[in-house]
């Protein structure tokens, strides 16, 4: 069953300067057991669509569409209906989670946060206990409880920030960047332990990242982000190990596959940078750094098509049938 | 073939954390580079290649063992760090902490020259800037670092680098904050380097795949010391040390490995297990495969010599691997 | 890079004209924001009209209207009237005249004091800050040292044996108040010394006086700058007090003389409010703008400082 859809979301923030379209017409799905990769760079607006999943953006910004969690939509929902969806039904484990914790309270503490103010059938002991069990989910000893987040390393918060987010039975959770800024060791248990909850407990999981690597073996399936529009959709590894979009073969080829000769003193990467939403190109978004842009692609902005079975892309060098028209393997 | 520019002997770097706890970052390394090589040093955090490389820099003075630069062994005087720098630079892994917010571009690039009180400084400035792909030059001389995207910053920061004319460049994580699909252009930018000024470049990172892209030989460190090295090849298609087979095994889209995930939490250096510092997480001791060897127990009782810093061989520090390669030798 | 068309070669100014130039843009950004907030502009106004007084007094008041001697046949405490606005002390002397001239004693001795406080405690708080050895962890303890002694007995003590005058009583100040501003350059400097272009200044060759003086000093500047206008409120207070004590120099009148002179003569219980007001008013109105302005200037610096985070 559908946990999730985001139906032709679009949220442009407002600034006294300028009109910023962080995210440009964007549908997305996320069914239980399910788990979907969004990858994406800087700038591309993947952050500020996991913050729309609980409405957490700022109040300035213009937003339109729909984002269905268990089929109610959060963009218009009273403030109290909000707050009661807010960690229960959906959560998020944030970017960064050396900063996410309150430097000043025991870890202990910042777990039981949500669950007393979410369930008042909890007492302090009863919620401790609830801790512990937490605690044991993401295989941390139960003397992290009474711990402070300075003494943990890396690994153990992000580890924290997963039992946070487990903390009131959420059916859905958005990992927003979860294994950046930590080695590649720590980074394989944590991913192992996110797929083996969503494994045990069917839960639906969202994964933020601009490693195309990881999304590939994790998520069931991926979603290629750029300047606020979906460009490429498919099944994981097929989406990096054959991608349509010339975009998608550029971010894959920034992870080279250790063995493959042809990467062999051969970096590849793009000329430019990821665009700034507030100045983006006119027709196709990627045209200004594409290897194979043509002058139509000035003019028109390509829609998200199928390309294949289980994969659309937004190019206007494929035609539907997804075949390549041009210089793609 | 190629002789050593810059070479390390028999390193102990040691840290008192607060505590009074010893850190021993850098316990017993002899390392070499070639002219002309590009060396990744890789390892995990807490294993001592941020420490090693900052001492073949001169910005950590070692507690034992001799940092050298075209055999001149370097001395921590005033005076000879700062000859030294001419030779062997650095790019650090942030371009935007890397450059003073408050200078211009030019100012930034012309610091190094300045400082050494070298002629022609426009001149210099000009080529380092063009040598790290920012053409034309002159544009950039009066922008800020705010004003640049990130790729660009790092260009200046290699420039920055270039302007003193150095023979080895230590790159710390030089692309790990930037955009992925912008790492590319700086990675060929360190390659072109080396095709066209002969430059040596040391990069120290995690990620196996860079290592892959552009170096040509690996060291791979462990608690403060290199367990295996050779060329990258080597390395990474036939890894003989438990610890590089497992970092390996979890790159993600790895072909034909078995995801092997370590269990317990990452290194810590104040507290260096005795005997071979690997073991206690080592998954050939686990699963068994040490002990029917017959070298299990030398695993869980005696330390493992420090490897000689050959440059062409591929050598691991592992009884396990030490014992197969015998075995294979003898059949 | 894509080589784009060279259009013209562009002229590099010399490294002291970037300088001149970056620093006339600091000047003129800062400046156009502190011509909008209004709390800091009452500041700067209230300060001017103290600088005019200061500066015409000499214009106004010809220095022999403050003589003992010269002053014997004016009426003693006569209350404001037609003749002396602020009516005259117990001598006979013009109050309004004294407040003249001490306004000039009371801003020259502030400004001056707060230009060796602050000199010191900036170049002992960055040296402590970005030595990490044995000298930076000395003039830690220095600092702190000077941060416990309690000024007032450490400035007669210093008062007594040096004798008095103008001079001693600005080093004195001086001394009793830098410590204060080392220790914020000190906390600033550390900030700055984890930042990484410091360690690439290092790599560079770049040597320790140069780091501070061109990497961590021009970081500090707007730290410093909005604490010195607060210091000069506190240096003025402090002259003041001083005098009242009876510490300050008798050839050149401050308010805190006038003060000490007027609570002598029983001012106050002889109802010469004219005498004891003044002084005081004029005192907090100083220290007040000197408040304000500093405020004003925190406020501008310090979305400054946080933007040029990471």
């Amino acid at each position: 069953m559908t946990l999730l859809e985001i139906r032709n979301l679009s949220l442009t923030y407002r600034t006294k300067q300028a009109q910023i379209p962080a995210v440009r017409g964007v549908s997305l799905q996320v069914a239980a057991g399910e788990t979907l990769g969004l990858a994406g760079e800087s700038g591309c607006g993947k952050s500020t669509l996991a913050s729309t999943v609980l409405r957490l953006y700022p109040k300035s910004a213009t937003v339109t569409g729909e984002v269905l969690l268990d089929g109610v939509d959060t963009l218009t929902m009273s403030w109290g209906q909000l707050r009661a969806v807010r960690w229960r039904s959906a959560s998020v484990v944030f970017q960064g989670a050396m900063h996410s914790l309150d430097p000043l309270q025991k870890i202990g503490k910042q777990l039981a946060e949500p669950i007393m103010t979410h369930f008042s059938t909890y007492t302090t002991s009863s919620a401790r206990k609830r801790v512990r069990d937490l605690l044991a989910q993401v295989n941390l000893p139960e003397g992290i409880a009474d711990s402070y987040p300075h003494q943990l390393s890396g690994g153990q918060k992000q580890r924290v920030m997963i039992a946070l987010a487990l903390a009131c039975d959420p059916r859905l959770i958005v990992a927003d960047e979860p294994t950046t800024a930590l080695d590649v060791m720590v980074q394989a248990q944590v991913l192992d332990l996110l797929s083996s909850i969503v494994r045990e407990r069917g839960l639906g999981l969202m994964i933020i990242s601009h490693d195309l690597s990881v999304l590939a073996e994790q998520a069931d399936r991926v979603a290629v982000m750029y300047a606020g529009t979906i460009v490429e959709e498919g099944p994981g590894s097929e989406v990096f190990r054959n991608p349509n979009h010339p975009y998608t073969r550029a971010l894959a080829g920034a992870f080279p596959t250790i063995g493959d000769l042809e990467s062999r003193y051969a970096p590849s990467g793009l000329d430019g940078d990821p665009p700034d939403p507030a100045e983006l190109p006119d027709g196709c978004a990627f045209h200004p750094r594409c290897p194979d842009a043509l002058p139509t692609c000035t003019e028109q902005t390509p829609a998200l098509l199928e390309v294949g079975p289980h994969r659309r892309a937004a190019c206007l060098l494929l035609d539907h049938a997804g075949t390549a028209t041009r210089g793609m393997p | 073939m190629t002789e050593p520019i810059l070479q390390v002997s028999d390193l102990h770097v040691t840290f008192r954390a607060r505590g009074g706890v010893a850190a021993r970052a850098v316990d017993g390394v002899n390392l070499e580079l070639g002219k002309g090589e590009i060396v990744a040093l890789v390892g995990e955090s807490g294993c001592g290649k941020t420490t090693l490389a900052r001492s073949m820099l001169g910005l950590v003075e070692p507690n034992q063992g001799v940092v050298s630069y075209a055999g001149t062994p370097l001395r921590y005087a005033t005076r000879s760090l700062k000859q030294h720098r001419k030779h062997v630079q650095l790019v650090l892994q942030d371009p935007m902490g890397s450059l003073n917010p408050r200078l211009t571009v030019y100012e930034s690039v012309a610091e190094g020259p300045r400082t050494h009180g070298m002629d022609d400084e426009v001149g210099r400035v000009k080529r380092a800037l063009a040598q790290a792909g920012l053409r034309p030059p002159e544009k950039f001389f009066l922008r800020y670092p705010h004003q640049l995207s990130g790729g660009q910053r790092q260009r200046v920061v290699i420039a920055g680098a270039l302007a003193l004319e150095p023979d080895v460049l230590v790159a710390d994580e030089p692309v790990s904050s930037l955009d992925a699909s912008v790492r590319g252009e700086i990675l060929a930018l360190l390659l072109k380097l080396r095709e066209e000024l002969g430059l040596t470049v040391l990069v120290v990172t995690h990620d196996l795949g860079l290592a892959w892209n552009i170096a040509d030989r690996i060291v791979v460190m462990y608690l403060g010391r290199v367990v295996e090295q050779g060329t990258t090849e080597q390395v990474l298609t036939s890894p003989q040390h438990p610890y590089t087979q497992a970092l390996l095994s979890v790159v993600p889209e790895i072909k034909q490995l078995e995801p092997i995930v370590l269990t317990g939490e990452p290194p810590d250096p104040t507290r260096i297990p005795s005997a071979c510092r690997f073991h206690p997480r080592c998954q050939t001791l686990a699963s068994g495969l040490a002990d029917d060897a017959g070298v299990g127990e030398k695993c869980r009782t005696q330390d493992l010599p420090v490897l000689p810093p050959h440059i062409e061989e591929h050598r691991c520090a592992c009884w396990w691997a030490a014992a197969r390669e015998a075995a294979a030798q003898q059949a | 890079m894509t080589a784009a068309t060279n259009s013209g070669s562009v002229r590099i100014p010399s490294p002291a004209a970037l300088r001149r130039q970056r620093r006339r843009d600091n000047f003129t950004r800062v400046g156009g924001q502190f011509l909008h907030h209004r709390v800091g502009m009452l500041g700067v106004f209230i300060l001017l009209a103290f600088t005019l007084m200061a500066l015409t007094a000499n214009f106004f008041f010809p220095r022999s209207m403050l003589d003992i001697a010269q002053t014997v046949q004016n009426p003693a405490w006569q209350s404001p009237d037609a003749q002396f606005w602020l009516g005259t002390d117990a001598d006979g002397r013009s109050v309004l005249a004294e407040l003249f001239w001490g306004a000039r004693t009371s801003l020259a001795v502030g400004l001056a004091a707060t230009f060796v406080a602050v000199a010191l405690g900036a170049t002992v708080g960055i040296a402590s800050g970005h030595y990490r050895n044995a000298t930076g962890m000395a003039l830690e303890r220095f600092t702190d040292w000077f941060l416990v002694i309690p000024w007032l007995p450490l400035a007669v003590v210093i008062l007594t044996i040096l004798g008095g005058g103008l001079g001693i009583i600005i080093l004195v100040i001086g001394i009793t108040s830098w410590a204060g501003t080392a220790r914020l350059v000190r906390a600033q400097t550390l900030s700055i010394e984890g930042r990484p272009y410091m360690e690439r200044a290092q790599v560079l060759g770049v040597g320790h006086t140069q780091q501070m003086a061109r990497h961590v000093l021009p970081n500090v500047l707007p730290l410093i700058l909005a604490n010195a206008t607060l210091t000069v409120s506190i240096a003025i207070l402090t002259e003041t007090t001083l005098s009242f004590l009876g510490l300050g120099d008798p050839t050149h009148p401050s308010w805190g003389t006038m003060l000490e002179d007027a609570y002598a003569s029983s001012a106050i219980s002889n109802g010469a409010w004219w005498w004891v007001l003044p002084p005081g008013i004029c005192i907090v109105l100083v220290v007040l703008a000197f408040t304000l302005i500093g405020r004003a200037l925190e406020v501008i610096f310090n979305p400054r400082l946080s933007q040029e985070l990471p």
